[in-house]
């Protein structure tokens, strides 16, 4: 297992993976600027909330290379004859993930912040925010990564499924900005049941896929 | 070391094999043959346990090496490392001497360090090999273990299995080619 967790860790980081997920965020967190003018005050109020929405979208980008990959080369096969559940599978995954994932993800949020003229106050609730609700968007992104394995046009399917189970997790990390410790209560519980239920579902996923 | 009652294969709600009674023992064979499409893969699978039988059971005991169509290793990874990681998962100690076995039993020993996607395939085929021989497991589950190998590797892998069974392991290969395993049961679909 342990040896799982470090492949999948590897892969993550390996090919420019997660410097993708930067740049993406990053791109995505600027765009608004220029949609909505410069200025600062404004930008500096929705600044949290943006870095959320661009955190939600750059969590779909590498979706389609957490399970998909592993379908195809037979390494859930050769798992499975080993005895190991589909759902462990699915566990160990979401973990790596989120090692992958969510440390770049809230070192680009500091950059965003100081783009976005974010206030350090307010970068702090929304680096706690990411750090309890990351946890919850790997969960999802593994889940949805298992569930769209091997369909055609996966990317596309995987943003369908995905970002709408993700809105409870931008409402209350957003909220958490203004709403502080309840909000973040709110948010840790719903990461809390996303990991939770993520790896049956996306174990059960991976089985009907390897059929 | 693997059994079967009764059992019944189907894909996609059309049954290819039923009423299948096996019986691979310690150094036994079993060999599949039959056409494409028969279901001699799906049939693998279900004794493999990665398809549910349409009827009747499967009955294994002792470990499971299984060689499915892709090779389960990592393209971008060194050869060396790919295997690593299966013998690590695997846990029966000395993964290096392991590897270094198998590779030599597979006579690729000289691309350990060359990563996996530039292998060819038949290169890739007997690195997929090497990763059943250094499983060390009992029952080998092989699926189209000769396609892609050239006459040499194929009378090496007939070796292996032999090798295998001598050590009291047991085999069951599908294959539409001729594959010399002496004494072995058949099945045709």
């Amino acid at each position: 297992m342990i040896a799982l967790f470090w492949r999948d860790v590897r892969r993550g980081y390996a090919g420019g993976g997660a410097t993708l997920v930067i740049a993406f965020f990053l791109l995505v967190a600027l765009l608004f600027p220029f949609a909505i003018g410069p200025d600062a005050a404004l930008l500096a109020r929705v600044g949290g909330g943006v870095i959320w929405a661009a955190a939600l979208l750059a969590a779909l980008l590498p979706v389609e290379r957490l399970v998909q990959p592993d379908l195809e080369a037979g390494v859930l096969d050769q798992l499975a004859v080993r005895g190991i559940s589909p759902a462990m599978v699915a566990a160990v995954k979401i973990a790596a993930h989120w090692c992958a994932f969510a440390p770049p993800l809230m070192l680009a949020a500091v950059i965003a912040a100081g783009l976005l003229d974010v206030s350090a106050g307010r970068l702090l609730l929304v680096e706690a925010g990411l750090a309890l609700g990351t946890p919850g968007l790997a969960a999802l992104a593994v889940a949805t990564g298992a569930l769209v394995a091997g369909l055609r046009g996966a990317g596309a399917v995987a943003g369908l499924v995905m970002l709408p189970l993700a809105v409870p997790l931008l409402i209350f990390g957003a909220g958490a900005i203004d709403g502080g410790a309840s909000g973040l209560k709110l948010l840790a519980a719903v990461s809390l049941v996303l990991v939770a239920g993520a790896p049956v579902v996306a174990g059960a996923a991976m089985r009907v896929g390897s059929e | 070391m693997l059994t079967t009652h009764a059992l019944a294969v189907a894909r996609g709600g059309r049954v290819l094999a039923e009423e299948l009674d096996l019986m691979v023992p310690r150094g036994g064979a079993l060999l599949v043959t039959g056409a494409n499409g028969a279901g001699k893969s799906s049939l693998l699978r279900v004794l493999a346990g990665l398809l549910p039988p349409a009827a009747g059971s499967v009955t294994r005991d002792g470990t499971v090496a299984w060689l499915g169509e892709a090779a389960a290793l990592d393209g971008e990874r060194r050869l060396g490392e790919a295997l690593r990681f299966w013998a690590v998962l695997d846990r029966r100690g000395h993964a290096d001497i392991r590897i270094a076995a198998a590779l030599s039993a597979v006579e690729l020993d000289e691309l350990a360090d060359v990563p996996v996607r530039l292998l060819s395939t038949g290169q890739r085929r007997r690195a997929a090999l090497a990763r059943v021989v250094a499983a060390g497991a009992d029952l080998w589950l092989l699926d189209e273990p000769a396609s892609g190998l050239d006459v040499a590797a194929v009378a090496r892998l007939e070796g292996l299995i032999d090798g295998h069974r001598a050590g009291g392991g047991a085999v069951v290969v599908t294959t539409h080619q001729p594959l010399a395993v002496p004494d072995a049961a058949t099945v045709a679909l």
